[in-house]
């Protein structure tokens, strides 16, 4: 429904002058005003509003803190602590892009399982989808980098052993994985130069981050909005304009997610954090648990979860190598969920089989993040090892053989009579003007 | 109605979880007691007398080794910490054992001076090499974010992990290092017969490896207290470890009153916007 003839008429002669020449207006009128949107959508579909809210929050925060950081070993970490104590209300700005950060993955994760759940990412919605792993994978990096910054123990050993990994790729080609680990560095090991280049990076993704988002919005307007029926947009009783129906709910949607936000900056600032990330980072001193922060945790678990054998198979010196693979594959994989799921039925609520499913991947990606804090020892290996293989299981086996054997639930023939049930495919008796035609 | 019982039903089992998760945490750690701090949980603010005594304790006894780097004398007298008049940090500073080293003065010079209200608060040590080799090796940790940098670890069976974790975060609880804290000061005991104890260190149930250089700061009567507060052990503990809380958050108490009207704010809005929301979309069948 992109392409919905516009209605947009200049009411004034300036107005009129003006649309000629940059039609941004009408742009607005037509995608964020009449855009008609499914009437149906319910609360998970105000997500994409509190994201573009929290990433335009991590900007003008991680601006206003970039004014008091000093990106070096020798100041990063006392400047955190005056942008604390001394800055007017730093410790605000700090916590909320902190706070954000962790909100943001929090927000970006239900985001996800909701297009798993309501199959948002099938045709014609793949490039949609696509852009969309892109931009977590931005936030990954950018999250990574941002949390090196404040050179406590837990920055400074967690991208230790983060960019180590790519020391894995010494057993392909004997140098090169070292060679790539040390131009990562800018030196033999993490220091200050490593600080200070991850400083310009973790400036510079969020603005590609927004470019990115920015398509992500533009390739959403093309195709149109998924909905819990999974149904296109068939009829004109199908949709509502974007304002004020959508904008009302997702104003909803936006000041609840606040509501826990604020709970976590002001009343819980350290709980998504790790108290050793305020000892200074020490080249010297191992933390005796290196665990990154929670939402690269389930990830992480993979990471680990390939020890000197994988559920017996034995894997010897690859064992990092594989580890590595997974790790990234494991996210890579979420852009192929178009192409490996065989079913054309978008709504898991039409589908029986795929539904459950779909909670035993939450489940998985939740046990996994639960093992990605405990130690890498005995049992906790197993089930990490256990659970990785159900998490490539469902990409790999589940969506394209449950596609083929699953027999779909009766579907409504459109979304208003999945509304208003059978008959009623006009409009309900008290809706006077329709919405739509404004 | 039909969805409602399990919902019902989830909240029972999760209650009696919650009951029975604190005795099947799993032993290995000794147990770190939660203490009743007045700045604990999500209305919690610190008591002004207690950060006076606390701060009193730290300049007797912890000074003498340990420093408060982050924080600058003028700290003291600015609203929410210990709050002593300006006059008194002042004669404070002037006294301080632990000079300050300013310059170079017109001859190139380097001196040093008694601080000032902008001054850190030093220790004895010029750097971590003066005071290793003063401490028999032993490097005293700078203590104006310990209360932050340390954590009681907690390990949980993996069923009873989310209900804490839910907990904790109903609450605001994240006081794992007062409690830390507290126990490792009043936990120095004999060691017992079979443990080996290296020479020149001492015995505490709670410090990982249990052997700690830092020999038991804190007795009975050391400190002398002006305002009536029993002068022992665990009265000294809990005052210098809600001093060092607030030396790792000063800004603690107003970060909980802004958050009350933040989140009162954010009551309304969303309550209001919701209202808003039913009214437009009344009419329309969704």
């Amino acid at each position: 429904m992109g392409a919905h003839t516009s209605t947009y008429v200049p009411t004034t002669r300036w107005g009129k002058w003006f649309d000629e020449r940059l039609p941004i207006a009408r742009v607005v009128r037509n995608q964020f005003i009449d855009y008609p949107t499914p009437r149906n959508l319910n609360y998970l579909w105000t997500f994409g509003g509190i994201l573009t809210l929290i990433l335009v929050g991590q900007i003008v925060t991680g601006v206003i803190l970039a004014m008091h950081y000093q990106p070096s070993a020798t100041g990063a970490f006392d400047s955190i602590e005056k942008i604390r104590r001394d800055v007017n209300y730093g410790w605000m700005i700090r916590d909320f892009h902190s706070v954000g950060a962790s909100m943001f993955f929090l927000a970006v994760y239900i985001h996800i399982f909701r297009g798993f759940y309501y199959g948002s990412y099938k045709a014609p919605r793949e490039v949609l989808w696509i852009l969309g792993v892109l931009i977590m994978l931005l936030m990954m990096a950018t999250a990574f980098m941002g949390y090196t910054l404040p050179w406590g123990q837990m920055s400074f050993w967690g991208v230790t052993v983060i960019t180590n990994l790519f020391s894995a790729l010494d057993t392909i080609y004997n140098g090169l994985g070292t060679a790539i680990v040390e131009w990562l560095w800018g030196g033999y090991s993490v220091s200050g130069v490593t600080l200070n280049r991850f400083f310009s990076l973790h400036y510079l993704l969020p603005f590609v981050l927004t470019g990115v988002v920015g398509l992500h919005i533009w390739a959403l307007h093309i195709s149109g909005q998924n909905n819990p029926t999974g149904l296109d947009l068939k009829e004109p009783s199908d949709c509502v304009p974007m304002h004020p129906y959508a904008t009302s709910k997702d104003a909803v949607g936006i000041f609840a997610f606040l509501l826990l936000y604020a709970w976590f900056v002001f009343f819980l600032p350290d709980y998504l954090g790790h108290a050793d990330n305020y000892i200074e980072a020490n080249p010297l001193v191992t933390p005796p648990h290196i665990v990154p922060e929670w939402y690269f945790l389930p990830f992480y678990a993979i990471l680990r979860a390939f020890t000197s054998s994988f559920l017996g198979i034995p894997l010897g010196q690859y064992a990092k190598l594989c580890g590595v693979v997974a790790m990234f594959s494991a996210v890579i994989i979420i852009a192929f969920a178009p192409w490996l799921d065989t079913s054309r039925i978008r709504s898991s609520k039409y589908r029986p089989i795929f539904k459950w499913f779909f909670w035993f991947f939450v489940i998985t990606c939740v046990s996994l993040g639960y093992l990605g804090s405990k130690p890498a020892e005995g049992v906790y290996v197993t089930a990490a090892q256990i659970f990785t293989v159900c998490y490539f299981l469902f990409f790999l086996v589940i969506m394209p053989i449950v596609g083929l054997i699953e027999t779909p639930r009766a579907m409504p023939r459109s979304i208003t009579e999945a509304v208003l049930g059978k008959g009623g495919a006009g409009l309900p008796a008290g809706a006077t003007a329709a919405p739509e035609v404004r | 109605m039909k969805k409602r019982v399990p919902v019902t039903l989830l909240f029972a089992l999760a209650a009696v979880l919650v009951i029975t998760s604190v005795s099947a945490e799993e032993a290995g750690h000794p147990a770190i007691e939660r203490q009743p701090w007045s700045f604990s949980g999500f209305t919690g603010q610190f008591d002004r007398a207690q950060l006076q005594r606390g701060f009193q304790v730290y300049k007797e006894i912890c000074s003498n080794c340990h420093a408060l780097k982050h924080l600058d004398f003028r700290n003291l007298v600015q609203p929410g910490g210990p709050e002593f008049p300006e006059a008194a940090v002042k004669v404070l500073a002037k006294g301080w054992p632990n000079q300050i080293t300013d310059g170079p003065n017109d001859e190139g010079k380097m001196f040093e001076r008694p601080p000032l209200l902008s001054d850190p608060i030093l220790g004895p040590y010029k750097n971590d090499q003066e005071a290793r080799a003063a401490q028999n090796g032993a490097l005293p940790p700078d203590l104006s974010l310990i209360a932050r940098a340390r954590d009681v670890e907690r390990n949980p069976s993996w069923w009873i992990h989310p209900f804490l974790m839910l907990g904790d975060i109903a609450n605001g609880y994240q006081e794992g290092g007062a409690d830390y804290i507290y126990a490792l000061l009043t936990g120095f005991s004999e060691a017992p017969a079979d443990f080996k104890l290296v020479e020149g260190k001492y015995y505490n149930k709670v410090f990982p490896g249990h052997q700690i250089s830092m020999p038991p700061p804190l007795s009975d009567g050391a400190v002398a207290y002006q305002d009536g507060t029993p002068q022992t052990v665990d009265n000294y503990a809990r005052d210098v470890v809600a001093f060092l809380s607030w030396a790792a958050d000063p800004s603690l108490d107003t970060r909980k009153q802004i958050g009350w009207q933040v989140i009162l704010y954010l009551i309304v809005t969303t309550a209001l916007l919701y209202l808003g929301k039913k009214r437009i979309w009344a009419s329309i069948k969704h």
